[in-house]
């Protein structure tokens, strides 16, 4: 018979308690128990990024971790940080450097390119480039998302310190 | 591709944890990332999976020359440490090349060691830098060099019920060199050949993605003239060909490494 576990974590801001079986992948928790279908399942062994969500401030392969290693943690989608306005720029300058055409790629995307605005340095296009190597776009050829990621970046304001974990 | 189902437990305690892994179908999950892709991919089916996210291997500390990094230190704190980067720069620059910036949040040194896959960059790294590997059980620690670790192709000197703990470098002395280098082909890609160079009393050129287990190139690390060393990587070297480089391609690739990394040791900091 197939063990279930009791989890308590926080997603978006809300506290949640489900019961799971112990293989589901925490991308699947996200995408089937609470329906939050942004985070995407491509691959499913942890090399395209379409599942990139964010745990404890970090970011990480939604289907390379089970949702029981979740228990406990702050589980942020890219619904959260859309609604919170975190990705407001980012969005607005994708769109309008066509930074996307199909958009099954976009959410990880994005949360990828976040995670290196936020760190607050100004960095070459090789640099961003190296940052999403773990997240394939199959449709711009990555230009246009350097192109937006680079934009954000040089008009970011640069904070003093970006607490770890924080944001 | 689902994951089969397993039982999970997650121990609170050390002796708890020694308890569950010498279970029969037991298996450790560290950070994961590699042990869940082969579960999605059913290339493994545990019937246990004994989760030691929360026992306490977590510290990185020096004490009289030596650097003791715990085996749930995950690449990302790894990339971070300033007392790696001052210590076993080899470490912190191999580190870079380890996936990509998700992965390595999660992903572990002990996990790697423990994994021994063999193009994976710690395990060269280790025996380049003659660490050793710290090995537990209920009937204590003993430590392993790395080079007796690394048995076979994902193969390691660990008993059922044993754990990587933590893994001990010695830190890198003033007139000591080391240098990390791979050829990928995108980045984060795993090695088609990296090499782990040491220089210190003796050199050493450890290569990953060049066999089953990390090689030392005995003849070349001897060798005081770069191109008879190269020449001698034809003996010390025969690189298993993968799906995309032959065996002559990978050879020929770890010359050009070591000729790199031989410049590099070579010119001052």
């Amino acid at each position: 018979m197939e063990q279930a576990l009791d989890i308590a974590l926080t997603v978006n801001g809300v506290p949640v308690s489900r019961r799971v079986p112990a293989r589901q992948h925490l991308v699947d928790f996200l995408r089937e128990e609470l329906g939050l279908t942004g985070s995407h399942v491509g691959c499913e062994h942890g090399v395209c990024g379409a599942c990139t969500v964010r745990v404890d401030g970090e970011i990480v392969r939604g289907c390379l971790m089970l949702a029981v290693q979740a228990h406990g943690c702050r589980v942020d989608t890219i619904e959260g940080l859309s609604d919170s306005k975190e990705l407001a720029r980012l969005q607005k300058a994708f769109h309008e450097r066509n930074a996307l055409q199909c958009g099954f790629c976009t959410p990880g995307m994005l949360m990828a390119a976040q995670d290196l605005i936020r760190q607050g340095k100004r960095v070459s296009r090789e640099a961003i480039r190296e940052h999403i190597s773990g997240n394939y776009c199959r449709c711009t050829g990555y230009q246009a998302i350097v192109d937006a990621i680079e934009e954000v970046m040089q008009t970011e304001v640069i904070p003093r310190e970006v607490p770890h974990g924080q944001g | 591709m689902k994951a089969p189902s397993f039982a999970y437990a997650r121990p609170r305690s050390v002796a708890e944890a020694f308890e569950l892994v010498q279970r029969p179908g037991a298996k450790v999950l560290a950070g994961g990332q590699s042990l869940i892709p082969a579960l999605n991919m059913r290339l493994s089916e545990p019937e246990l999976l004994v989760d030691i996210a929360e026992l306490p291997f977590k510290e990185i500390s020096l004490e009289q020359g030596v650097l003791r990094i715990g085996a749930l230190v995950t690449h990302s704190q790894i990339e971070k440490s300033a007392e790696i980067a001052r210590h076993v720069p080899l470490l912190a620059e191999a580190v870079k090349h380890v996936a990509h910036p998700a992965i390595r949040n999660r992903g572990t040194i002990g996990g790697s060691i423990a994994l021994a896959d063999p193009a994976a960059e710690y395990p060269a790294c280790m025996v380049a830098l003659d660490a050793s590997i710290v090995v537990a059980g209920k009937d204590g620690e003993r430590l392993v060099r790395a080079q007796e670790f690394f048995k076979g192709l994902f193969e390691v000197d660990l008993a059922p019920g044993e754990l990587v703990i933590a893994v001990e470098l010695p830190a890198q002395l003033k007139d000591q060199r080391s240098v990390f280098l791979e050829l990928a082909r995108r980045h984060g890609d795993y090695a088609i050949i990296g090499l782990a160079a040491y220089k210190g009393k003796s050199t050493r050129f450890v290569f990953c993605g060049a066999g089953a287990t990390p090689v030392l190139a005995r003849r070349a690390s001897q060798s005081a003239d770069l191109q008879e060393a190269k020449k001698l990587l034809e003996q010390d070297l025969d690189p298993p060909a993968d799906l995309y480089n032959s065996s002559a391609t990978k050879l020929h690739l770890a010359k050009v490494l070591l000729e790199r990394a031989w410049n590099r040791l070579s010119t001052s900091h």
